[in-house]
C-alpha cells in the first residue's frame, strides 16, 4: 500500500492520506445518496402497486386507509387484495436482491448467482414434486421449496469440499446438479396432468398471484432474522475479496465467514423461493446494477437489496397492468429483461478476462 | 482391437435386450420368429417390427451420434466438462421446437427435425463464441458458466410462449425430456443421412483432435489450420448434436461421460477415442432405454431421464478430479 508513497518527504505522506480521506468521503456520500434514491424509488413502486388498478385509489385515500382511517371499500381492496402482493413483491425481491450479491461477492464471480448455480433449481424440484403428488399450495408448498433449497445447497457444498472449498468447483457442482434437477423437473411434468403441470409451470416463472397474508407474515419474520444477520456478515466481505490468503493473514477466519454468508445467502434464496417461486434473473441483475449505480470496488449489499426490490415491484406492475389483456407471472418480466443483460455481462466479463 | 471387438458384442446384447424387453412380454422365440419370418397377421410380431426394431435404432444411432460428438467437443475445446446439455446447446434446440409448434404449427416429430438443427447450431456458436472471449481461450469455467446462463435466458423466452399457449406446452413437456418412445421408422430414416454424414466426418477427425490437444502453437508448427480444423470440428459436432436432438429430445449427459470411460480403455489417442466413443455410447442409450422401460412398470422413465440421474453423479466425480483444465 505504501509503495507510491516513498520518498523522505512526509508532506507528500499526509497530502496523500488527505487524498485517500476525500476519496473515501466522495465514496461515502455517492453511496449515501445511490442509496436514499434507491429507498425512494422502491417507495414509490411499493404505492404505485397498491394505488393502480381496476379499481383506482388517490394518494391521499390511500395513505389514509394505510394509516387505518381509510373508507371500507378502499380499505378491502388495498388490506386484502394489493398490500400481501406488493410487501411480497418488495420482500422477495430484497430477499433475492441480497442472496445474489452474497453469492457473486463471495465466489468472486458476478455470474455466480443462486440461481444460475443450482440452489433454485433445488428449491424448484422439490416444489415441482410437492405440487405434482401431493397438490400442495400455501404453507406446505413454501416448506418443500425451503427445505429443496437447503437440501440442495448443502449437498453442493459437500461435493464441493476438499480440503476447503474452491468457487469454481462450487459453481461447476452447482451447474451440474442444477442440470440433473432440471431433468428431474421436466420428468414430473410428464407425469402430470395439464392443468396441474401448467399450475407448477407458472410457479416455476415466478408470481405473485398467490401472495396473501398466510404467506406474508412467515415470509417477514423469517426476512427479520435473516437480513441484520447478512448485513452484519456482509462486512466481512471486502476482507475475503481479497483472497483466502490475505484475508487469513489480515485475522479473518476465512471458512467460517464464507460458510456462514453462503447459509445465510441460500437461506435467503430459499425463503423468497418459497414466497414466490424462483423469480428469474432478479438475483442475477441487483448486484451489478447496484455495482455499476455506485461505481465503486467496494461490495454494495444494501443497495443490491433495494436494487432487487424495485426490479421485482416495477417488474410485477408491468406485467400486471402494461402488457395488454393477458396478466402474466412476474418472472416473465424480470426474465426478458434480464436475459438480454446476462447475454451482453457474459461478453463484457469474457472480454476483460475475469469470467473465469 | 479385442476390446474393440468387445464392445461390438455389447451393442448386440443391447440391441437384443431392447428388442426383448418391452411393457408387453413378448418371448425371445416369438421375437426371433418376428425378425426372421415375419407374419403381419400377428400383433406381437407387429409390436417387434414397428415398435421395438425403429426404437433400437433410434437408440444406436442418436446413442452413436452423442458419444462422438462429446468427444469431438471435448477434444476441440479441450475441455473435459464439455456436453451438449451443460453448454446451452440442448436449449437452443429446445426454444426453436418451442417456436416451431407455436408459430409454424408443426406437430409431428419428424417436423422438429429442422427447428432442433437450427437452434442447436445457434446456441452452440453463441456459447463458444461468447466462452472464448477473453485472453485465455474457452476455459472450462467460462463455457459451462456460459452454458448455465444462456440455459437460463432461453428458458425464460420460452416460457413466455408456453405460458400463453397450453396447446403448445402439453407437446413441448414431451419432448422435452428426451425419450426413445415412439420413435418409428419415418424418423430413422430421415435422420439417418445426416447422422452417417456426422459419423465420417467425425471419425475422419482423429489426427486433427490429437494435433490440437497438444495446444494451438504445437498445432501450427505441425503444418496444421488451426482455425479450419476447428470449423470441421463444429460443423460435425452441430450436425451430430442437432440431429440426434431432434430425433430424440435433449439427452444431456451421455455425450459427457462416455468420451471419458473411452478415454480410460484407450488412452489420450484420439483416433481411438472416437470410434470407442461411438460404440459405447449406444450400448448405454439403449441400455437407459431398456431400464427406463423396467423400473417404472406399466410406465416408462425416458431414457434422458435415466441419463440424467446417472450422469450427473459422474459430472461431479470429473470435477472433483483435480487438473479438471489439463485435458
Amino acid at each position: 500500500m505504501t509503495g507510491p508513497v516513498s520518498g523522505p518527504a512526509t508532506g507528500t505522506t499526509a497530502e496523500a492520506a488527505r487524498t485517500i480521506a476525500r476519496a473515501r468521503l466522495r465514496e461515502r456520500a455517492r453511496v449515501g445518496s445511490v442509496t436514499t434514491a434507491l429507498a425512494i424509488a422502491a417507495l414509490a413502486a411499493f404505492l404505485a402497486a397498491l394505488s393502480y388498478g381496476d379499481f383506482s385509489i388517490s394518494l391521499p385515500d390511500l395513505l389514509a386507509s394505510l394509516t387505518g382511517q381509510g373508507l371500507p371499500t378502499v380499505d378491502y381492496v388495498v388490506h386484502r387484495l394489493r398490500l400481501p402482493r406488493a410487501v411480497t413483491g418488495l420482500l422477495v425481491g430484497i430477499a433475492f436482491g441480497l442472496a445474489g450479491v452474497l453469492f457473486q461477492r463471495l465466489l468472486r464471480n458476478p455470474l455466480a448467482s443462486p440461481d444460475v448455480i443450482g440452489v433454485t433449481s433445488g428449491a424448484s424440484a422439490s416444489a415441482v414434486l410437492s405440487i405434482l403428488l401431493f397438490g400442495a399450495s400455501g404453507a406446505a408448498l413454501s416448506g418443500s421449496a425451503l427445505a429443496g433449497a437447503l437440501l440442495t445447497a448443502a449437498l453442493i457444498y459437500t461435493l464441493a469440499w476438499q480440503r476447503g472449498i474452491s468457487g469454481y468447483r462450487l459453481v461447476l457442482i452447482g451447474i451440474g446438479i442444477s442440470a440433473g434437477l432440471s431433468s428431474l423437473v421436466s420428468f414430473l411434468m410428464t407425469r402430470a396432468d395439464l392443468s396441474a403441470a401448467e399450475q407448477a409451470l407458472v410457479w416455476l416463472t415466478g408470481s405473485l398471484y398467490l401472495s396473501s397474508w398466510d404467506t406474508v407474515v412467515p415470509l417477514t419474520a423469517c426476512l427479520a432474522v435473516l437480513v441484520p444477520a447478512a448485513l452484519v456478515l456482509a462486512r466481512a466481505l471486502p476482507r475475503l475479496q481479497l483472497g483466502d490468503d490475505t484475508a487469513r493473514g489480515l485475522g479473518l477466519p476465512v471458512e467460517r465467514s464464507r460458510l456462514g454468508l453462503l447459509v445465510v445467502a441460500v437461506c435467503l434464496a430459499g425463503v423468497a423461493t418459497a414466497a414466490a417461486g424462483p423469480v428469474a434473473f432478479v438475483a442475477f441483475v441487483s448486484g451489478p446494477i447496484a455495482a455499476r449505480l455506485i461505481g465503486g470496488a467496494r461490495p454494495a449489499v444494501v443497495p443490491a437489496a433495494l436494487v432487487g426490490a424495485l426490479v421485482t415491484l416495477v417488474s410485477d406492475f408491468v406485467a400486471q397492468h402494461l402488457l395488454g389483456g393477458h396478466q402474466f407471472p412476474v418472472g416473465v418480466v424480470t426474465g426478458a429483461v434480464g436475459a438480454p443483460y446476462l447475454l451482453w455481462l457474459l461478453a463484457m466479463t469474457n472480454r476483460a478476462g475475469r469470467g473465469g | 482391437m479385442r476390446k474393440l471387438a468387445g464392445i461390438g458384442v455389447l451393442v448386440l446384447v443391447a440391441a437384443a435386450l431392447s428388442l426383448v424387453v418391452g411393457t408387453k412380454a413378448i418371448p425371445v422365440g416369438t421375437v426371433l420368429d418376428a425378425l426372421v419370418r415375419f407374419d403381419p397377421a400377428d400383433p406381437d410380431h407387429l409390436i417387434v417390427t414397428e415398435r421395438r426394431l425403429p426404437r433400437t435404432l433410434a437408440g444406436l444411432l442418436v446413442g452413436a451420434a452423442l458419444g462422438l460428438a462429446g468427444a469431438v467437443i471435448q477434444g476441440v475445446t479441450r475441455n473435459p466438462l464439455a456436453d451438449p446439455g451443460i453448454l446451452g446447446v440442448n436449449a437452443g434446440a429446445a426454444l426453436c421446437v418451442v417456436l416451431g409448434i407455436s408459430v409454424f404449427g408443426v406437430t409431428t416429430l419428424s417436423g422438429y427435425v429442422w427447428f432442433g438443427f437450427a437452434g442447436a447450431a445457434l446456441a452452440a456458436v453463441l456459447v463458444y463464441a461468447i466462452g472464448s472471449l477473453g485472453g485465455d481461450g474457452a476455459s472450462p469455467l467460462k463455457l459451462a458458466l456460459t452454458g448455465a446462463a444462456l440455459t437460463a435466458a432461453l428458458a425464460s423466452v420460452q416460457n413466455v410462449v408456453l405460458l400463453t399457449d397450453s396447446a403448445t406446452y402439453d407437446q413441448f413437456r414431451f419432448w422435452r425430456v428426451g425419450s426413445l418412445t415412439g420413435r418409428d421408422a419415418e424418423i430413422v430414416a430421415q435422420g439417418a443421412p445426416f447422422l452417417l454424414v456426422g459419423v465420417v466426418l467425425a471419425l475422419g477427425l482423429g489426427k486433427i483432435l490429437n494435433g490440437l490437444s497438444l495446444g494451438d502453437d504445437v498445432a501450427r508448427s505441425f503444418g496444421q489450420n488451426v482455425t479450419a480444423d476447428r470449423v470441421w470440428c463444429a460443423v460435425a459436432v452441430v450436425i451430430l448434436c442437432g440431429a440426434a436432438t431432434a430425433m430424440a429430445g435433449p439427452i444431456g449427459f451421455l455425450g459427457l461421460t462416455v468420451p471419458h470411460l473411452a478415454r480410460l480403455l484407450t488412452g489420450p489417442d484420439y483416433r481411438w477415442i472416437l470410434p470407442y466413443s461411438m460404440l459405447l455410447s449406444p450400448v448405454l442409450l439403449v441400455l437407459a432405454d431398456v431400464a427406463g422401460r423396467v423400473v417404472a412398470r406399466p410406465g416408462e422413465v425416458q431414457a434422458g431421464i435415466v441419463t440424467a440421474i446417472l450422469g450427473a453423479p459422474v459430472f461431479v466425480l470429473l470435477v472433483r478430479r483435480r487438473k479438471l483444465a489439463a485435458l
